[in-house]
């Protein structure tokens, strides 16, 4: 009996297996009618369900953004909350569509796990975060220290890095789930609780007393964070690039959420038209209906529109937006040429 | 499998009427799970094929290198050497020997507790007996995940950091980092003292095959225990001492943040070790009463009524016979009990699972290599533990005379 089961599920399995790279993922998606997302278990701003469970925050407008694109309904999106350890798994069966959850652009993921990146919808750095009375200063003086840290980031890495290259023993305390490292930190196990800056700002927020923890100036890796989708299927890799490129690219030219409809009805600035579909064709080339960048910023918003609503000076998770500023006021945010 | 039914019958000269080969339920058997394997063969086969085209076209590695390359990452606790420096291979034995290690104290502990608890269900004292049941219902019954966190928590909350350690004596120390204690270093010399061991288990032997001589012949009893205790501890004390003490002892200190020097158990490996045996125990406490309820009453009161002891009809009559039920379902807890040891990656306890299936697999993505030889640990865990306790069985058999 059990051997028949055993056998039923295998066979499904690999059938799935055989089925799931045949269909485009465009088309398979348009059959199902919305877009299977890969979310965080919860990281505010990044993403987030809120009081009424709806998912928000900048990562989970990127695919927002693609659902806007594809469907012109940027509600068209479902969510699956991953950890850090999970999300690839659910990329490369097929479960998900695209994995959209604070995940660094590394060349190892980028080739050996069969996966591509997007672009960058947030350029981040490793920091740590250490209880104020501690009376640490630099990330220097950390020699000996027990550190809380999630399961298959590259923050494990790098911490690995940065203690070995400066000669300094350290205990890893290595869990899961985002919410077990928070605890174990907040209950005393560690002295140093360490991930991207961006997340330490949000997951402070969970702290039992946020005041007495403080983040250390040292900042010891590079994270460009950014939507991945699978190896192999260049069309929606297209999709989700653009998706991302044409809020940067909204910014950049002045369409706003907020302005969207005016320009719409009135932009004689070419640019402009071509973003809104109102000239060319660009969302053919796409694979997509041709006021899909109309559609985003309306729906969406542009990055800056996105990145002031969810993590913004004015938000409780309280980022400026330094590096993730547009090139033109010195940032890195930069849209190739939507044309 | 198309043979002439003709020539089986010829040559099984006796039957005339031998049905046809169809018909012979011992051939149709055979036939049939002949069928079977192949064709579990032929979808294995499928199926690994298939796997490979599959990651190959989806550009994901495969293949074994991977266990030759650089880990680059750190690992919590280890009973080998280990650095950033050595190889995912590594990592995959530091994972193997902390499951192994932390199944091993688990199992001791379960069994014990187990059966104390299995012994004071039957208490004729009532407080006792209720208690135990209360233990067992309780414990069985609450999911172990749970239990575990709620032991992890538990012993953490109320601890104080580093700096502010509860001392208990000399070395020891107490905080939510662990508990340090001074770890003994073997000298040179220290060797005769494990040679003295040895040899004071074999002495052991020795003398206990000739006090059973003995006693067949006269009917004298030695004092065995105590025998056996001067041998295999005595010898090896006297054997230190005359070695002139080849031991010393790391003693843990305070330096920055934690502690240095010495051996520590962390709240983790204290939190996993409470909670798979305390968690065990409930289930091997049943199994123990049963196994003693099922030998007859008849056996203690034969036993009384040739004269043994009340010690003697549990040591000799009761115990020997409860075991051979007691042994097979108390297997079963054992392989529980290793396979539950991979919920320590809940509370960071640096198990098989959480080091090499879980930070090696992710650094490498070689899920399915990494997952085929978890499982394929486990595997061989369990076989191990079941050939032992077979071995065990085996040799705990009624032997009829
Ligand atoms: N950017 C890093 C780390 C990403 C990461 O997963 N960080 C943790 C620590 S805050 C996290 O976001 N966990 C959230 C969760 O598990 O839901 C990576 O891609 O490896």
């Amino acid at each position: 009996m059990n051997l028949v089961k055993g056998i039923a599920v295998a066979a499904v399995l690999s059938a799935t297996l055989a089925g799931a790279a045949q269909a485009t993922t465009l088309s398979d998606v348009r059959d199902k009618g919305f877009i299977q997302c890969g979310v965080s278990q919860g990281v505010p701003g990044f993403s987030n369900p809120d009081q009424a469970g709806n998912w928000t925050g900048i990562d989970v407008d990127v695919c927002r953004a693609a659902a806007a694109a594809v469907f012109g309904d940027a509600d068209k999106v479902k969510y699956t909350p991953l950890s850090a350890k999970e999300r690839f798994t659910a990329l490369q069966s097929g479960e998900i569509d695209i994995l959209s959850r604070n995940t660094t652009w590394t060349l190892v993921r980028d080739t050996a796990l069969g996966l591509n990146f997007a672009g960058v919808n947030y350029y981040d750095g490793q920091g740590f975060m250490v209880r104020k009375d501690l009376g640490v200063k630099s990330a220097r003086e950390l020699a000996g220290a027990a550190v809380c840290v999630n399961i298959g980031t590259t923050t494990e890495l790098n911490m690995a890095d940065f203690f070995r290259a400066n000669n300094m023993d350290y205990k890893p305390v290595v869990f899961e789930k985002a919410d077990e490292v928070v605890a174990a930190y907040d209950s005393g196990r560690c002295d140093v609780y360490t991930t991207d800056r961006s997340a330490l700002a949000a997951q402070r927020l969970k702290l039992k007393n946020a005041d007495a923890h403080m983040v250390l100036p040292e900042t010891i890796s590079k994270e460009p964070l950014g939507p991945v989708v699978r190896h192999g299927d260049d069309q929606w890799l297209d999709i989700v690039k653009w998706s991302l490129y044409m809020m940067v690219e909204a910014e950049e030219n002045g369409v706003t959420q907020a302005n969207v409809d005016k320009l719409k009805a009135s932009t004689k600035d070419p640019i402009q038209r071509r973003i809104l579909g109102l000239e060319g064709d660009l969302g053919k080339n796409l694979g997509v209906a041709n006021d899909w960048g109309y559609q985003i910023i309306k729906q969406v918003g542009n990055y800056g529109d996105v990145y002031e609503k969810h993590v913004g000076p004015n938000t409780p998770v309280g980022l400026p937006r330094g590096v993730n500023a547009l090139w033109k006021d010195g940032g890195l945010q930069y849209a190739m040429p939507v044309r | 499998m198309a043979a002439d039914p003709n020539s089986f019958a010829a040559s099984s000269a006796v039957p005339p009427k031998k049905p046809p080969l169809w018909n012979d339920p011992a051939w149709r058997a055979l036939f049939f799970q002949v069928v079977v394997v192949a064709l579990v063969i032929l979808l294995g086969v499928f199926l690994v094929r298939n796997t490979l085209a599959n990651l190959e076209r989806q550009g994901i590695a495969s293949g074994f290198g991977f266990l030759g390359s650089t880990a680059g990452f750190s690992i919590g606790e280890s009973l080998i050497e280990y650095h950033e420096e050595n190889t995912y291979g590594r990592t995959f034995l530091v994972g193997l020997l902390n499951t192994i290690w932390i199944s091993f104290w688990g199992i001791l502990f379960a069994t014990i507790l187990g059966f104390i608890i299995g012994i004071a269900r039957l208490s004729s004292n009532w407080l006792i007996s209720k208690l135990a049941m209360v233990y067992i219902e309780v414990l069985r019954n609450v999911p172990l995940l749970l239990q575990i966190f709620f032991w992890y928590f538990a012993v953490l909350r109320p601890l104080p950091g580093p700096r502010q350690s509860l001392s208990l004596g000399d070395g020891f120390f107490l905080n939510n980092r662990g508990m340090y204690f001074p770890d003994p270093v073997p000298e040179q010399g220290f060797h005769v003292v494990v040679i003295a061991f040895l040899v004071g288990i074999a002495a052991f032997q020795a003398v206990r095959r000739w006090a059973h001589v003995r006693q067949d012949r006269t009917g004298e009893q030695l004092p065995i225990f105590w025998i056996g205790l001067g041998l295999v501890a005595g010898v090896p004390v006297l054997a230190f001492f005359a070695a002139g003490s080849p031991l010393h002892f790391d003693y843990p200190a305070l330096k920055g943040f934690n502690f240095k020097g010495g051996a520590v158990m962390s709240p983790e490996f204290f939190a996993l070790l409470v909670a798979l045996s305390t968690y065990t125990a409930s289930f091997i406490g049943e199994i123990v009463r049963a196994g003693i309820m099922a030998v007859s009453h008849g056996q203690t009161e034969a036993a009384y009524a040739v004269g043994l002891t009340r010690s003697q009809t549990l040591r000799m009559v009761i115990i020997p016979q409860a075991l051979r039920v007691i042994i097979p379902p108390l297997t079963s807890q054992y392989l529980n009990l290793t396979k539950n040891s991979s919920l320590a990656a809940a509370i960071a306890y640096p198990d098989l699972v959480l080091v090499f299936a879980g930070t090696t697999l992710m650094q490498t993505g070689q899920a399915v290599e990494i997952i085929a030889m978890t499982m394929a640990v486990y595997l061989c865990l369990s076989l191990f533990i079941s050939m032992i306790m077979n071995w065990y069985n085996r040799k705990i058999a009624l032997v009829e005379r």
